[in-house]
């Protein structure tokens, strides 16, 4: 069994994402601790609702210990509000600021010819070079589910040894071009919704369970 | 692009499924857990079980049900009725569900909109709204029916849709009293007068009966999304074939293989 740590700061509902990780034989903890998430060998950031929620993140200390594990190459996979989180910030609550993984600024959606939010099942467009990892055995083209009226834009960036780089492994188009997921090293996030995404979902969540640095 | 949504809903008595032409005459239509997960497979996209008696019976939701039912589905589910305050909607969530529907509870108390979207996200909350024309009226003047479908309310559709997406809805399940059960097709007018109303998506509910009634509840009634319960249960078509037969009308569907 594949041990991963699940974080709880009060945003949402946990039930679904530890169910589909248990589904998949994984040793599920789930803890609001900074100290537990400090031992994690495998950490997932869930959450819906709102950007201001992620306060909680730094109030509990719970930000600087994730600071310290991804830098030691612990893998980490952000779900929904949890990959928006990576970015420097969010329009949703300017004031909150994100971990500043990436750079750039969640936006949302313009309201206009569609509805927002955005809810319901897309379809991703993996990028084909090189295969990211996360979509390893998905279908292009597949589709997953997505509730969400903020998103990721495709131009964010990642300081790399050498030059910057674009972290996005997958994009849908809704409006706007965003990112449906991004991947750079250990760091991985999904703008929808694995856990509810039923097959193609299940197997992004296996293929970041098994994820190897 | 975005695909419509074809949501199988599992209309729930005392832990089985079970399905009334306009909300009498319950026929029993099997296990919801065994029905979800069969739904699932078939492609459904969604899963919806509303106990459809909780209400005036006074009855909480099954929470059992909604944990077996849970258990093997990795599609979103939505559970309602009966669910009265935010604690009962924590329950289920706890027990597994991804939404609640509400209806009675939030037309007798608008605030449990908001109380349930601050805790777990407007994407949580589901307003179900039971709609009846008046006969000889313009649509707008249809009215808002609780207590399944019991008690008139004397509010009009078009307001409570717009009152419940200020409060913090994330989507709007319409069903049209009118058309439940008959199998003669959802209303469309009504369906694309709540959809221009509001920003949310609305959800169709009541009347289907073959795959044009819903291609053209996505079309002329602009719905997001649809609900069918008796079209499945009795071999009707499942989803697949339903899927099938809109894509060919063109209609953007999800469909796994």
């Amino acid at each position: 069994m594949i041990p991963v740590t699940v974080i709880d700061y009060k945003a949402g509902n946990l039930t679904s994402v530890v169910k589909a990780l248990k589904y998949l034989d994984a040793e599920v903890t789930v803890t609001d601790q900074a100290e537990e998430v400090r031992a994690a060998s495998r950490v997932i950031l869930p959450g819906v609702g709102h950007f201001a929620a992620t306060s909680r993140l730094d109030e509990t200390g719970i930000t600087d210990a994730l600071r310290e594990v991804i830098a030691r190459g612990v893998p980490f996979l952000g779900i929904c509000v949890g990959m928006q989180w990576l970015l420097t910030g969010s329009v949703e609550a300017t004031g909150q600021p994100g971990l500043g993984y990436f750079q750039g600024w969640c936006q949302r959606f313009p309201e206009g010819s569609e509805k927002v939010p955005h809810v319901g099942w897309d379809h991703i467009l993996t990028r084909t070079s090189p295969a990211p990892r996360l979509f390893a055995g998905v279908e292009q083209d597949e589709f997953v589910y997505y509730t969400h009226s903020y998103y990721v834009p495709t131009t964010i960036l990642r300081e790399g040894a050498l030059s910057l780089e674009n972290p996005i492994a997958a994009s849908t188009k809704y409006i706007a071009t965003f990112a449906a997921a991004v991947e750079h090293e250990n760091v991985m996030g999904v703008q929808f919704h694995p856990e509810k995404s039923s097959a193609a979902g299940l197997r992004v969540l296996k293929n970041f369970l098994e994820f190897r640095c | 692009m975005l695909s419509k949504r074809i949501i199988a809903c599992l209309d729930v008595r005392n832990g089985r499924v079970v399905k009334g032409v306009q909300f009498v005459d319950l026929v029993d239509a099997g296990d919801p857990a065994e029905l979800a997960k069969r739904h699932a497979t078939a492609g459904a996209d969604e899963i919806v079980l509303l106990d459809i008696t909780a209400t005036h019976e006074g009855r909480g939701t099954l929470l059992d049900t909604v944990r077996r039912t849970a258990k093997e589905l990795f599609i979103p589910f939505t559970v309602g009725g009966g669910i009265r305050s935010a604690e009962e909607a924590a329950a289920v969530f706890d027990a597994g569900a991804d939404k609640v529907s509400i209806n009675s509870a939030a037309i007798a108390h608008p605030e449990l909109i908001d109380a349930i979207g601050r805790s777990f996200g407007a994407q949580a909350v589901i307003v179900a709204i039971d709609a009846r024309r008046v006969a000889a009226q313009p649509v707008d003047e249809a009215e808002v029916f609780v207590s399944g479908g019991r008690t008139r309310t004397g509010r009009r559709v078009i307001e409570w849709a717009r009152e419940a997406e200020a409060r913090g809805a994330g989507e709007i399940l319409l069903t049209s009293m009118d058309a439940d059960g008959t199998r003669a097709g959802f209303d469309c007018e009504l369906t694309a007068m709540v959809s221009e109303a509001v920003e949310i998506p609305v959800i169709a509910s009541g009347g289907a009966g073959s795959a044009e009634h819903f291609a053209q509840v996505f079309q002329a009634g602009k719905a997001h999304a649809a609900l069918a319960a008796s079209i499945f249960h009795f071999g009707i078509a499942d989803a697949r074939a339903l899927k099938q037969e809109l894509a060919q009308l063109g209609v953007a569907m999800r469909l796994p293989c």
